[in-house]
């Protein structure tokens, strides 16, 4: 104890992958191929939810995106991904036959779309309303105005919560091995045991992780600053924000 | 800043003597009258009842240990029970917050760097379960198979060594675990669970339909499991291993398997029934601290 040994990651673990440290860049490989379909899946449905739920004169439509949200933001994130693990294949047989990975991706999915949704209502709901009845004034149909007119600006204010988002999701990943996905918090786990050299591999995935997130903040950070309107009255509160 | 000099060098002082303290185990528990006993939660040879009571064939030989430790000390000492887990035995007896380990950790060559081994007292056999309608009899069966096993445990690499040596190829889908590994066969989501002859024996046992269930093929690996001490403590590891030599020779030991292994136990009452093997036998009639590795090379 007390003293590090690095060179434990040049040891043989004895199985197809001749080393630890490239048995921990392929976890690491889990855990961003994990985080990045998640933000997939998040972005799409959370944008579609974040949308409906602002409709105008679609109370159903409006009720079933709120609902979504509550469900996939009320209920523990562990809990999730053992119920698509566990429960929705045994209800949906169709289901059963999808790699574990797939399941937790649209568990983590799942859980950051409604996130996402509730961040761009309020991006949507922060714009003056006279942007929309601007778009209608201007004969453009419901689609044709969120798509000119309101969904550009709101995207623009949501950016700094959207960059938290992709960062938590990369650390939410860690759920994942849970369900036996081989991610870098299996890794630690199974390592440490292994070469009795727990700390030295938590600190290595410490050190991966915040790469992980730090990568995702600066690419974020980049699109920030390409898609800035000169001018644009959020620029102030919403531009710099994080 | 003076201050904070002299602060760090009162702890300093404080945590040398610490250590020089923790490296005559046999004086201290004499001094304090009590000794800490590592048990495990759920393991075959030592769980807990609930309530803080820890029973199991490891708890009551290290019991025993301490009563025969309490002869020797010339008073009755009290035995703090203190629950480990898989990550963090090994700092525990380490740092001095438990004395003896009697749960079912494995001796190896890995383990003996950081702390000591008193005899081997029980020989695990790592195998493989499948579901009786499988077709899978040994190893070699499992060529293209997913295989089960839990996180945080020596089967793991067990199971990569023997896969490299015999050229076949399966795919590893770690439980988090025994329970979750088990879970995996019984879903259908692997093909087999690699892991410790009694924990697969118990989770079978405790299946919803155990005649699905059984264990096939040879030994992967055979492992000793031994009560850890702390490293550098001859006296204390000799009147370890003399309470286990006494315990062997007056058939004391063999007494306490039968009653854990062949009786119904709590907190159940059913039966683990799992014979004594021949690697226990042999380990019994021949007191030894080999590492796992000595097994491997016989």
């Amino acid at each position: 104890m007390g003293k590090w040994d690095w060179q434990v990651f040049l040891e043989d673990p004895g199985g197809k992958i001749p080393t630890y440290w490239q048995w921990l860049v392929s976890a690491w490989g889990w855990t961003v191929s994990v985080s990045l379909c998640s933000l997939v899946v998040a972005l799409l449905l959370g944008s579609l939810v974040g949308v409906i739920r602002t409709l105008p004169d679609s109370p159903w439509l409006v009720r079933f995106g709120n609902a979504w949200v509550e469900l996939f933001r009320n209920v523990p994130l562990l809990v999730q991904i053992f119920l698509w693990y566990h429960v929705v294949p045994k209800m949906f047989p169709v289901m059963a036959g999808l790699p574990p990975f797939i399941l937790v991706v649209f568990a983590l999915g799942f859980f950051t779309s409604a996130r996402i949704a509730e961040q761009l209502r309020s991006g949507i709901q922060a714009l003056p309303k006279g942007q929309r009845y601007a778009g209608m004034a201007v004969g453009f149909t419901t689609p044709q105005y969120y798509r000119y007119v309101i969904l550009p600006m709101a995207y623009r204010i949501i950016i700094p919560p959207l960059t938290s988002e992709s960062m938590n999701i990369f650390k939410n990943s860690s759920v994942a091995f849970a369900v036996s996905i081989p991610e870098m918090i299996q890794f630690a786990m199974q390592a440490g045991e292994e070469t009795s050299r727990v700390t030295e591999m938590y600190m290595a995935v410490t050190v991966l992780y915040v790469i992980s997130a730090m990568v995702i903040n600066r690419i974020m950070a980049w699109v920030e600053k390409r898609v800035r309107v000169p001018g644009f009255v959020v620029a102030g509160t919403g531009g710099g924000g994080h | 800043m003076k201050k904070q000099i002299v602060a760090l060098a009162v702890m300093a002082l404080a945590m040398g003597s610490a250590v020089a303290q923790s490296n005559d185990t046999l004086a201290k528990i004499k001094a304090s009258g009590a000794i800490s006993l590592g048990v495990r939660d759920s393991s075959a040879l030592s769980f807990t009842l609930g309530n803080g009571k820890y029973a199991g064939f490891h708890t009551e030989m290290g019991e025993r240990i301490i009563d025969d430790l309490s002869k020797t000390a010339g008073k009755k000492l009290s035995v703090n029970y203190v629950p480990v887990t898989s990550q963090n035995r090994i700092p525990l007896v380490q740092n001095g917050t438990v004395d003896l380990e009697c749960g079912s950790t494995t001796n190896n060559a890995t383990r003996q760097k950081d702390v000591d081994f008193a005899y081997t007292t029980y020989v695990e056999v790592v195998r493989i379960a499948v579901k009786a309608d499988s077709g899978i009899k040994d190893l070699k069966d499992l060529n293209g198979k997913t295989v089960a096993t839990t996180t945080g445990t020596t089967s793991v690499q067990t199971l990569r060594k023997n896969e490299r040596a015999q050229g076949i190829d399966f795919k590893e889908v770690m439980g988090k675990d025994h329970a979750d590994s088990f879970l995996l066969l019984e879903s259908g989501r692997a093909d087999a669970f690699v892991m410790d002859g009694q924990i697969l024996a118990g989770n079978i046992a405790k299946s919803k339909a155990p005649a699905d269930f059984k264990i096939v093929g040879d030994a992967l690996s055979v492992e000793p499991i031994a009560c850890m001490l702390r490293k550098d403590d001859p006296a204390f590891l000799k009147a370890v291993d003399d309470s286990i030599k006494r315990q062997i020779a007056d058939g004391s030991l063999a007494k306490l398997y039968d009653k854990w292994f062949m009786q119904p136990i709590p907190p159940t009452n059913t039966k683990v029934g799992l014979p004594l093997s021949e690697a226990t036998k042999a380990a019994w009639a021949n007191p030894n601290n080999k590492p796992m590795e000595d097994y491997v090379k016989k």
